[in-house]
């Protein structure tokens, strides 16, 4: 606990206070060189973010009731590996940290290893891991260059190109998939404060290995469709984790989709800020790499608050189902109010931590027109869409978490045997309650700490910072959340005033009315089930609307589909009706109009 | 002198939107009245409407929480804080800086949130009927909003209203075909935001109808006034948003004195005369639609929006 | 920023309205609104030519807006009327989220044609690159109801939409010689491949049976 708190300090203290120089050489390495250290403006930025999260983390970890002994050591050894992985200055270092980071997250979700689900879980996240470093080993190698050099300074003077510089962009972005697609396995099955470190900080670790492999260590001559693919998969990735969001009925399942969801925004960013560095857009890249940069930071936090207080609910409730939950504003009052500030937040709604982020992102999509080549402006166009529907289906997924978990009647009688949690755990979870509101309130001096971290993504370090609100544009549009809170407080005031004079009865209480309400029959002590809505039905009408089958088909049983649909292909060429004859015809068109656009083949 | 202009004309707008907002829904009543052939009730009306249900003691659920009495005044809240950002009838007010699209966007998104929590606080079949419900209409809804913020970033270089505003008056893009199609789209989707017909039948108490009234059925008195004049200060403020985006004319510009304050504040009540005239000879036009047809119309208008935007990509290549 | 002048704005109108009509056409279940679609993106033909030869002072392109209006307001919907009432009365079914995927598709291909179109250049190039990439997706969409609708109408309704697309480029192109004569081929085209579907086995193609 203590360690980590020293971690945001050390952060918070180098940012403010500039930047050590040069790299730390440790006595100890690999074969080939000394292993080194080295803490820039984004290992700055990011370990800040560790920082806050593992001391909310280990708060919480203290309060909670300890689990078996074979939990407790994975937990500092996850901090050690994502913190050296952070401050690595070269390539060993980074995969050693990221290796022994997974690792330790093994264990976590191992802990249960009595479970089958637990062990499964396991297996996939290991699955996972070598993955990541399967891509990530060979990417560091193809960026080392001819002379086999492995730290980031040697490799920032030799820039891939041509085929390379594609095999390190695709490698880089495989294995940062795979990072965060340890989420979804891992967070399900660890311990409360574990999965809470690991949805906090792990995508801010993606995001960081993603920059530090693509903006920094590839140096800026690189064209600007570098950033499509980024903004591409971050898009679709964002729709995807949103979507999932709302089809999960288990709370820790929903949060790690959502957390992925944010992850995508934040990925997206970081490929618009590639994008217009390669058309030298120095200020749209700044606006771009901020948004980046202040999604990652606030994601972290409020994802990590949301875990920490949906685990405290499965533990005093008995169940992370949704429908087994209901009516825990009553019984955890403090737990509610936090949780709903995180809700709040994830729906980037002002003047919280989201907002901003999802303000910086959406103002740097739409002014994506700029970059001048047209298949880039309808990516950015569409890239809005898909931005704005993940972020409205992520808001969803958000409320119909809240509700179900604390709105409404208990839904079972465990459920309604709940009680608030001790008072460490309180203060564990309102610590990162507090610091998103304090991060939503003053965005603008997050993106001035965030200067330095600008300058290795973009090569400018000039904030879109102006008196404390954020700036976009030539003729700016600004978003000023001191202001805004402010007017929102005022009217407050007036409308409480205004109510005192006009309205002074207190409420009375009375039955519900529900256009006819009885109470339950005496069979069904904690109410009628069917009275309430269900998680699966809260989702239905969006989900109806955009076009999703009742039941949701499993990927699983997709293949024998796909083997059975190739078996009946063979053999169709003679048999073809006139539609699938047009069809074949307008295929092969629109492949010849395709192959026109292709570059080169003019 | 210019800050006390601003400030003044701050204060003066607030008080505007404020007081017009149930003048606003009863005119739009009355009218739609007229047009059925009833003589309907005076445009008066929902202020003393508001004025009874303030007097009245509100009763709430056994089971209903601290939300239930704080969802309806944070609702408000935010709703007032869009209604101070958006430009009426003169440019250059004090917030207008702050004044941004996306922010008001937000802020209205927040006072929505506000209102869902409220009707799943209870726990009644009702509440989240109406909740599921509502939270579908600004996924649909909102991808278009952003895609005419697109266009009107292209052609005003901003996405600050009071921008945008001065650059339509000032006459720079002058009357562009992605302007007309981007404001077809942005119509659509006050309709969607405001749950007028055919998206939705306001004061409808048919459970297929029902959206806005499913999510109120548990709010009485003052809770019930502080939703009924939520929901009239946002339609005065989407026509607020309309008027100043598509028909900028008569604004007065920053820095002006009384008499162009006066003359704007003609123009605005005009064109929010025009707005409502139009809105009711549109509802009585076209019947309810089934919910679930919903991403039919807004698909039309993410067309619409996406037109405009592919318009302007071609228009601005290389020369 | 080079933008188009006003009346050039104006002559693209007919276009936008016709593409959207193309996009209600790929949605469209029903035959008797689809014969309605068809019936008012012939009107927005006749329209776009008339204002084209207005901007460019071409009066040869009045006469092609006479022959279209006669051939897509009058001949073609009376032809398919008569085709619908042969075929009798068929079940419409229409579910919710069925046209997604062909929205997507159409959405692809307008910006199929956007994409396509960029490299014109030369004097009055954003006017030309507007007008020809309405055209092609136009022409594209057309291709696509073809290819993915069973029915005769429907088929009728994507090759009279593709014929639209390719009028629409010539009469834009300006310049074009006998254009009056191209879109007569055009409806000579439709009429023969109505009066094929008339005469061949009416009942089963207008049911859009397996044999397509």
């Amino acid at each position: 606990m203590g360690v980590s708190a020293g971690f945001a300090v050390l952060a918070a203290f180098s940012l403010l206070a500039g930047l050590p120089e040069g790299v730390l050489a440790l006595p100890l390495g690999p074969p080939w060189g000394a292993a080194s250290l080295a803490l820039d403006g984004l290992s700055a930025w990011f370990l800040l973010l560790l920082g806050m999260v593992g001391a909310c983390t280990s708060l919480f970890a203290l309060g909670a009731p300890p689990g078996p002994a074979r939990s407790l050591p994975p937990f500092p050894l996850l901090l050690a590996g994502m913190a050296l992985s952070l401050t690595a200055a070269d390539a060993f270092l980074l995969l050693l940290g990221l290796g022994l980071a997974a690792l330790a997250a093994g264990a976590l979700v191992a802990v249960e290893h009595g479970q089958a689900e637990a062990r499964m879980a396991a297996r996939r996240h290991l699955i996972l891991a070598a993955l990541a470093a399967g891509c990530l080993m060979p990417a560091c190698g193809l960026l080392a260059g001819p002379a086999g050099a492995y730290d980031f300074a040697a490799m920032r003077g030799v820039p891939p190109e041509g085929w390379r510089a594609g095999a390190v962009l695709a490698l880089g972005m495989l294995g940062a998939g795979a990072l965060a697609g340890q989420l979804p396995f891992a967070q399900g099955a660890a311990p409360g404060h574990a999965a809470a470190l690991l949805s906090g900080a792990m995508p801010g670790l993606t995001i960081y290995v993603l920059a530090r492999l693509l903006a920094d260590l590839c140096g800026p001559a690189q064209p600007s469709w570098w950033g499509l693919p980024l903004l591409a998969a971050g898009a679709v990735s964002a729709l995807l984790g949103a979507l999932q969001a709302l089809r999960e009925e288990d709370g820790q399942s929903l949060l790690a989709w959502a957390g992925i969801g944010h992850l995508g925004l934040a990925v997206s960013g970081l490929g618009l800020a590639l994008a217009f560095r390669g058309a030298d857009l120095g200020a749209l890249a700044g606006l771009a790499a901020g948004a980046a940069l202040l999604q990652a930071l606030g994601q972290g936090v409020f994802m990590a608050l949301l875990v920490l207080a949906a685990g405290a609910v499965a533990h005093t409730a008995g169940s992370r189902k949704l429908d087994r939950l209901g009516g825990l504003i009553h019984a955890m009052p403090v737990t509610a109010a936090c949780t709903l500030i995180g809700v709040l937040a994830a729906s980037c709604l002002p003047p919280l931590s989201g907002f901003a982020g999802a303000w910086l992102l959406l103002q740097s999509v739409l002014a994506g027109w700029r970059v001048g080549f047209i298949g880039f402006q309808l990516a950015a166009a569409a890239a809005t869409v898909l931005a704005a529907l993940a972020l409205a289906l992520v808001a969803a997924a958000m409320l119909r978490l809240f509700g179900m978990a604390f709105l409404g009647r208990p839904r079972s009688p465990r459920g309604a045997g709940a009680h608030e949690v001790s008072r460490p755990e309180r203060w564990a979870i309102l610590l990162p309650a507090g610091l998103t509101l304090l991060l939503g309130l003053f965005p603008g001096v997050l993106l001035l700490l965030a200067e330095p971290a600008l300058g290795v993504l973009t090569g400018r370090a000039a904030a879109p910072v102006r008196d404390l609100a954020l700036l976009a544009g030539d003729r700016p549009a600004a978003y000023a959340p001191l202001v805004l809170a402010l007017v929102l407080a005022l009217s407050g005031g007036l409308l409480a005033w205004l109510l005192r004079r006009r309205s002074p009865l207190a409420a009375a209480r009375g039955p519900a009315w529900d256009g006819g309400f009885i109470a339950p029959p005496d069979y069904l002590p904690f109410g009628d089930p069917l009275t309430q809505p269900s998680a699966s039905g809260l989702a239905q009408p969006l989900r109806r609307m955009l076009g999703e089958p009742r039941a949701a088909r499993l990927p699983s049983d997709s293949t024998p589909r796909l083997r059975d649909w190739l078996a009946g292909r063979v053999g169709w060429l003679p048999g073809l009706t006139a539609r699938q004859g047009l069809s074949l015809g307008f295929g092969t068109l629109v492949l010849l109009l395709v192959l026109l656009l292709w570059p080169g083949g003019r | 002198m210019a800050l006390l202009a601003g400030i003044l004309t701050q204060l003066l707008h607030l008080a505007l939107m404020l007081a017009t907002a149930p003048l606003v829904l009863g005119v739009t009543r009355w009218l739609r009245a007229r047009m059925l052939g009833r003589r309907g009730a005076s445009p008066l009306q929902p202020f003393r409407d508001l004025d009874r249900l303030l007097r009245k003691r509100p009763v709430l659920a056994e089971n209903a929480s601290w939300l239930s009495e704080a969802a309806p005044q944070a609702g408000l809240v935010a709703c007032m804080a869009a209604a101070a950002l958006v430009p009426s009838f003169a440019g250059g007010m004090l917030l207008a800086p702050a004044g941004d699209l996306l922010v008001v966007v937000g802020l209205l998104a927040a006072a929505r949130m506000a209102l869902l929590l409220a009707a799943l606080d209870v726990g009644t079949a009702f509440g989240g009927m109406g909740a599921a419900r509502a939270m579908s209409i600004p996924v649909l809804a909102e991808p278009v909003l952003l895609l005419c913020a697109v266009s009107f970033a292209i052609l005003a270089g901003t996405t600050n209203l009071d921008g945008i505003a001065a650059a339509f008056r000032e006459g720079a893009p002058g009357l562009r075909l992605s302007l007309a199609l981007a404001g077809a789209a942005m119509l659509v989707v006050a309709l969607a935001a405001n749950a007028r017909r055919p998206v939705q039948g306001p004061g409808s108490l048919a459970e297929p109808a029902m959206l806005e009234e499913a999510m109120l059925l548990e709010s009485s008195g003052r809770h019930l006034a502080l939703w009924e004049y939520q929901s009239a200060l946002r339609l005065t403020l989407w026509l607020s948003l309309l008027a100043a985006l598509l028909l900028p004319y008569g604004m007065a510009p920053a820095g002006a004195g009384p008499f162009a304050w006066l003359l704007g504040l003609l123009a605005w009540a005009a064109k929010i005369g025009v707005l409502c005239l139009a809105l009711t000879c549109f509802e009585g036009a076209s019947a309810r639609m089934r919910l679930f047809r919903l991403p039919g119309i807004l698909g039309l208008a993410l067309l619409l929006a996406l037109l405009a935007a592919a318009l302007l990509f071609l228009g601005t290549g290389p020369a | 920023m080079s933008l188009a002048s006003l009346p050039q704005e104006i002559a693209h109108l007919p276009g936008c309205v016709m593409l959207l009509l193309s996009f209600l056409l790929l949605r469209q279940r029903r035959e008797a609104a689809a014969i309605k679609a068809l019936a008012a993106q012939g009107v927005m033909l006749a329209l776009a030519a008339a204002l084209q030869g207005w901007v460019q002072g071409a009066p040869q392109l009045l006469l092609v807006a006479l022959i279209e209006v006669a051939g897509k307001l009058v001949l073609l919907p009376m032809a398919l009327w008569a085709l619908l009432r042969r075929s009798g009365p068929q079940p419409a079914a229409e579910r919710a989220g069925d046209s997604g995927p062909h929205l997507i598709a159409g959405i692809a291909l307008v910006a199929l044609a956007v994409l396509l179109v960029q490299p014109i250049t030369g004097p009055g190039q954003a006017v030309a690159r507007e007008d020809l990439a309405l055209s092609l997706a136009i022409l594209l969409l057309g291709l696509l109801l073809m290819a993915t609708r069973r029915g005769a109408i429907q088929r009728v309704s994507g090759l009279a939409g593709l014929e639209n697309g390719a009028i629409l480029a010539a009469v834009s192109a300006g310049g074009m010689p006998l254009l009056p004569a191209l879109s007569l081929a055009g409806l000579a085209l439709t009429g023969v491949v109505l009066a094929g579907a008339f005469l061949h086995r009416v009942p089963r193609l207008a049911h859009g049976g397996e044999r397509g």
